[in-house]
């Protein structure tokens, strides 16, 4: 090794040559990922005949068969079933849903009055944009809009009775309306109360540890189904004579101690990470209890969870449809009672009813989970393994 | 627990006082300004939302027209739609003023729940649809055959009642819900059907072929189904029962809500009594209602026949026959007592 002269020691690189034929494109894609082994050539043409066998048929039966306008039932049945279609045919009923539309979106609420949750609807929307946007600014003053003052005011808008506005009692609202009422608030107070509750459970105090074990514990151990059963049936049972809970608010009550105690331990899950280190850091630096949960523990531990909190929240949003049990329509809910109406009855009524609210709340739900991986990927800190 | 402290002030915050469940409900009625009726969540023909999503049907009209007697506006009626396990209870905590949400008249739920029942609205009892391709012509030729029933209801008694009463083998194929029992039915789970009749002209609208399947001649069980008030309250369930009276009358004296006025004006002495054209009649009065009470019913309601025919009968896409529900002077078994 003298010198870097020696004629086979090379001293340039090599420029990067192609890759070679057959190891890109479509037909290295599908050799490697869909037909490498006997066994993957087996399972694609078993996948792809049974997507041949489904998908034509799901197609046409949603779209090319479908019945997209009409007035009633007749509309959508066959001849043989009292209808105008051609006997043997059979699609989705749009027209029903189109004739429902209003009503899945906010239940019987008064025809004359809808323009008060559309316009709660339209300040959520305006509010919220900025609040989910990491770069928009006034994070404070929005979180104080978006989950004080709004809920106050649409608590109003909504109900009436002040200002010259019509009173619409609870029992009036439904459809998707109740389902975003439901969920915003069960969220909105799960996450501070599920907060409180990790902490009280991760608490040196006895009595509180005690006490946010045993709520959790009771909660968690109950069926949310049973407690609004039990607030709907026994409660007024119980009350004085002709006092009565408001069904909206034994839901919201119910939802929201429900999702706190799910929380909670989701939470925990994410303080039981943070190293001891961090904790004895922050000690170290004279930081109260509150600051040190505040600006070192919490932001870490949450943002480790956030999977997890999704996860509660979009579990929350299905529950709502739980509500139907204490005779309260959600978007489900509203679809089902609908399907009872004589003058909409076809074969093919309920099951276009199904894959309408089916598809509403997977829209949703969808939403919450690709807000969530983009939170994840922003706040990637470097803990990523 | 700081949750539940919580809850309650917020509940007592929010909420006021509904109507109070005591002995004299036709004041609190009339108090409050609206009745409070309790309604089935849906069933086709009884009580339904229409498109607008205003409740329609039978027993939903009943609850107008008391709206109509007690108030002269149909449109003080307010509806809590109810499954079958809260009804009760919210009948007896004083949630609704009277159940019109088609409950059969039994004498458990009219001594031991203690309720009263009076009319009936609908006379209905259970029946049987089967797939024309079998070839039965009666329930007691369906030994062996499977059958789709609705658990946890008074059908699926029956049904083991009848099957064992006559020595007959059958499957039941049961189900929690009457959509998944029809579905299973309609795609060939079960040879049979059982519901209440009313119900099975329901269902046919939601066959694929209505024409492959009949209904059996048999009727095994009687179903009246009427309105129920709490017991103790003897006024208003004087008004909750001449609601119907008055309605059936009408229909027997051809008053309908488009000549109730013109009938009125020059009808007999009887019909003027009803419809308080009478000189210093208290018909209406004595009911603590007022004298115009039926002539409101028949004009914002209709009588019992109009009622019937839109919301079941041939003016609904149910077409329900009048059968049982005929007047008694045609072959049914609606009989009002008179009117004086």
């Amino acid at each position: 090794m003298a010198n870097g002269t020696s004629a086979y020691i090379r001293r340039d690189m090599v420029a990067p040559q192609p890759a070679p034929p057959g190891a890109t494109g479509v037909s290295h894609w599908l050799k490697t990922k869909l037909f490498a082994t006997p066994k993957d050539i087996v399972l694609t043409i078993l996948a792809i005949a049974l997507l041949v066998y489904i998908v034509p048929g799901m197609v046409d039966w949603l779209f090319i068969d479908a019945v997209w306008t009409g007035d009633n039932r007749a509309a959508c049945a066959t001849i043989q079933q009292g209808g105008v279609l051609p006997d043997g045919q059979s699609g989705a009923c749009w027209a029903f849903i189109g004739a429902k539309f209003q009503q899945f979106i906010f239940g019987r609420y008064p025809l004359d009055e809808r323009w008060r949750p559309m316009l709660v609807m339209v300040l959520f929307v305006i509010l919220l944009i900025p609040m989910l946007l990491p770069k928009a600014p006034f994070k404070g003053w929005n979180a104080l809009a978006l989950f004080i003052i709004l809920p106050v005011i649409s608590f109003f808008l909504l109900i009436g009775g002040v200002f010259g506005l019509e009173h619409v009692e609870t029992p009036l609202w439904g459809g998707l309306m109740v389902t975003l009422i439901l969920s915003f608030f069960g969220i909105t107070v799960s996450l501070p109360f599920g907060i409180i509750l990790a902490l009280g459970r991760r608490s040196e105090l006895p009595v509180i540890k005690t006490l946010c074990v045993a709520f959790i514990e009771v909660i968690r151990g109950i069926p949310l189904i049973t407690v609004l059963f039990m607030a709907s049936v026994m409660l007024p049972l119980f009350l004085p004579d002709g006092w009565t809970f408001d069904k909206l608010l034994r839901a919201l009550i119910g939802v929201s101690i429900f999702s706190s105690a799910y929380m909670a331990e989701v939470i925990r899950g994410g303080l039981q990470v943070i190293p001891k280190g961090q904790f004895e850091g922050a000690d170290s630096l004279g930081l109260s209890y509150w600051q040190k949960m505040r600006l070192i523990i919490l932001p870490q531990a949450i943002k480790l969870v956030i999977p997890g909190i999704v996860n509660t929240f979009i579990g929350l949003f299905k529950d709502t449809s739980l509500v139907s049990i204490i005779g309260m329509f959600d978007l489900l809910g509203i679809v089902t009672l609908n399907q009872s109406d004589a003058n909409w009855s076809t074969p093919v009524t309920p099951v276009t009813g199904y894959i309408f609210a089916g598809f509403i709340f997977w829209m949703f739900c969808f939403g919450m989970s690709r807000y969530s991986a983009f939170m994840e990927r922003h706040l990637d800190t470097g803990y990523k393994r | 627990m700081k949750k539940t402290v919580l809850s309650a002030a917020l509940g007592a915050a929010v909420l006021g006082l509904a109507s109070a469940a005591s002995a004299a409900t036709l004041d609190d009625v009339k108090a409050k300004g609206f009745v409070t009726c309790g309604v089935s969540a849906g069933i086709p023909g009884f009580s339904n939302p229409d498109d607008k999503g205003e409740w329609t049907g039978l027993d939903v009209d009943y609850c107008r027209g008391i709206a109509a007697a007690v108030f002269g506006d149909a449109k003080k009626a307010k509806f809590v739609p109810l499954s079958s396990k809260d009804r009760f209870p919210a009948l007896q905590s004083g949630e609704v003023d009277v159940l019109t949400r088609n409950t059969t008249w039994t004498i458990s739920r009219d001594t031991s729940l203690g309720f009263n029942f009076r009319t009936v609205n609908y006379y209905d009892g259970q029946g049987f649809i089967v797939k024309k391709s079998l070839n039965v012509k009666s329930a007691m030729e369906l030994s062996g055959a499977a059958v789709c029933v609705q658990t946890g209801t008074t059908t699926e008694l029956n049904l083991a009642d009848y099957f064992k009463a006559n020595n007959l083998q059958y499957n039941p194929v049961v189900f929690e819900k009457e959509a998944d029992a029809t579905t299973a039915y309609d795609s060939g789970r079960c040879d049979v059907y059982t519901t209440d009749q009313s119900g099975l002209y329901a269902i046919r609208l939601k066959m694929k072929n209505p024409d492959e399947n009949m209904v059996l001649p048999e009727v095994i069980s009687k179903e009246p189904l009427g309105p129920a008030v709490r017991q103790g309250d003897d006024k208003w369930f004087d008004v909750v029962s001449w609601v119907h009276y008055a309605m059936v009358n009408a229909e027997e004296f051809d008053i309908t809500s488009k000549n109730v006025d013109e009938k009125k004006a020059s009808g007999g002495p009887d019909i003027k009594r009803m419809l308080g054209a009478e000189d210093g009649g208290k018909i209406g009065t004595d009911l603590g209602l007022t004298n115009e009470w039926a002539y409101n019913i028949v004009k914002m309601v209709g009588n019992y026949g109009e009622v019937f025919d839109r919301n079941v009968g041939p003016g609904s896409p149910l077409k329900i026959e009048r059968g049982l529900n005929a007047l008694w002077s045609k072959g049914g078994l609606q009989y009002a007592p008179p009117i004086r």
